[in-house]
């Protein structure tokens, strides 16, 4: 058995990590609610552009359509685009995201297709390298900025279109978590690039619109910024999932310190009382033999 | 007689509010949206969109770069990527 000073000692080693786990959860709570606000307000840009694509790209079809609408006409070369995040301390968060693009370029390859990656955030770099070391294309580095916005997207999207016009991949997919809740982020692929075709294409009206320069423009204009909107998304998302899984961690992390606490306590109780019990048959010993 | 309009960016949404007329600086020239325009759609160049609040007032400005203008049954929607206030 452990000697009383050890068991003490373990006792306030357990004591501050319980106070670090306690003050990182406060935090997380905290920038959750900022995170969540960020997502609340980027949604109305989302959806009006969501709204305005589906109207135009059910006018604008067949050849004339863009590139990026249309895609290259092969499916043979994919980029898995997986945004993990910067920290960790959130719990299976980054392990789960990871697992999704692993399942997904995983099914890829058995369909004899080429798969690369592109990451952004550093958590991820380390369990992908391990496999598909040879298939990472870049690491996008959002660590140096406190939180990531809009430019960081644009920066992402701009250098997925550049590639994607130089023709370095056919297909691009978007793998990142979605927060339901401070328990629950799910990991999500979405198809990035060519932008898929939204289904509800007639929802457009029936008025007669008027275009300025004319549709093929305007579409083309807009599918840039699409993407961009896309990512952007996604790191609002990855942002407010990375401090939800980060509560929920931390929480769980205090309670558990905290039972350790209570049973170390105990031993370290039960092994006092027996040292005195000891001491005293001792003296009471010592004392019948005189 | 009032315009419903709406400037949203990525970040928030900016202004949404019932104004008299907007002026928009549209890749093939201004252009000026009042209450019961037909439906538009057109790109915008970097520069600064016009908001009178009522008739024969002052405008306010706001510089927006990256943007695109809707008009539909509910008002003038703009997008931009950046704004300037």
């Amino acid at each position: 058995m452990a000697s009383l000073k050890e068991l003490k000692g373990r006792i306030n080693s357990v004591k501050s990590t319980q106070k670090i786990t306690k003050a990182k959860q406060m935090v997380a709570a905290a920038k959750l609610r900022r995170a969540q606000a960020a997502a609340e307000a980027a949604r109305p840009y989302a959806e009006r552009l969501s709204g305005v694509m589906a109207s135009l790209a059910g006018k604008v079809s067949g050849d004339s359509a863009p590139k990026l609408l249309a895609g290259t006409g092969s499916d043979k070369r994919h980029l898995l685009v997986v945004v993990n995040t910067d920290k960790g301390l959130c719990g299976g968060l980054n392990s789960n995201i990871v697992k999704a693009a692993k399942a997904k370029a995983a099914s890829l390859i058995a369909e004899g297709k080429d798969v690369r990656f592109y990451l952004v955030g550093k958590k991820g770099r380390a369990p992908i390298k391990r496999d598909y070391s040879e298939r990472i294309e870049k690491w996008f580095d959002t660590s140096d900025v406190r939180q990531p916005g809009f430019e960081e997207a644009e920066a992402i999207a701009s250098d997925l279109i550049e590639r994607f016009e130089k023709g370095e991949f056919d297909v691009a997919h978007l793998v990142y978590p979605i927060f339901k809740s401070a328990l629950a982020q799910d990991p999500t692929v979405d198809q990035l690039i060519p932008v898929p075709s939204p289904e509800n294409a007639a929802a457009g009206g029936d008025a007669v619109v008027e275009y300025e320069p004319d549709e093929e423009a305007i579409l083309e204009e807009l599918l840039p910024r699409y993407v961009k909107t896309q990512v952007f998304g996604a790191l609002i998302e990855r942002e407010a999932s990375e401090q939800g899984a980060s509560m929920t961690a931390m929480d769980n992390a205090t309670r558990n310190a905290g039972d350790l606490i209570n049973k170390l306590t105990i031993q370290y109780n039960r092994s006092r009382q027996a040292a005195i019990t000891t001491e005293l048959i001792e003296i009471i010993a010592g004392a019948e033999a005189l | 007689m009032a315009l419903h309009f709406e400037l949203v960016t990525p970040a928030k949404l900016v202004r949404s509010e019932d104004v008299h007329m907007v002026v928009v600086p549209g890749t093939e020239g201004e252009f000026g949206v009042l209450e019961g325009h037909a439906p538009f759609m057109s790109t915008i160049r970097d520069g600064a969109v016009q908001v009178y609040k009522t008739e024969g007032a002052a405008p306010e400005t706001i510089e927006v770069r990256g943007g695109f203008a809707e008009v539909g049954d509910k008002g003038l929607t703009v997008l931009a990527e950046h704004v300037d206030e």
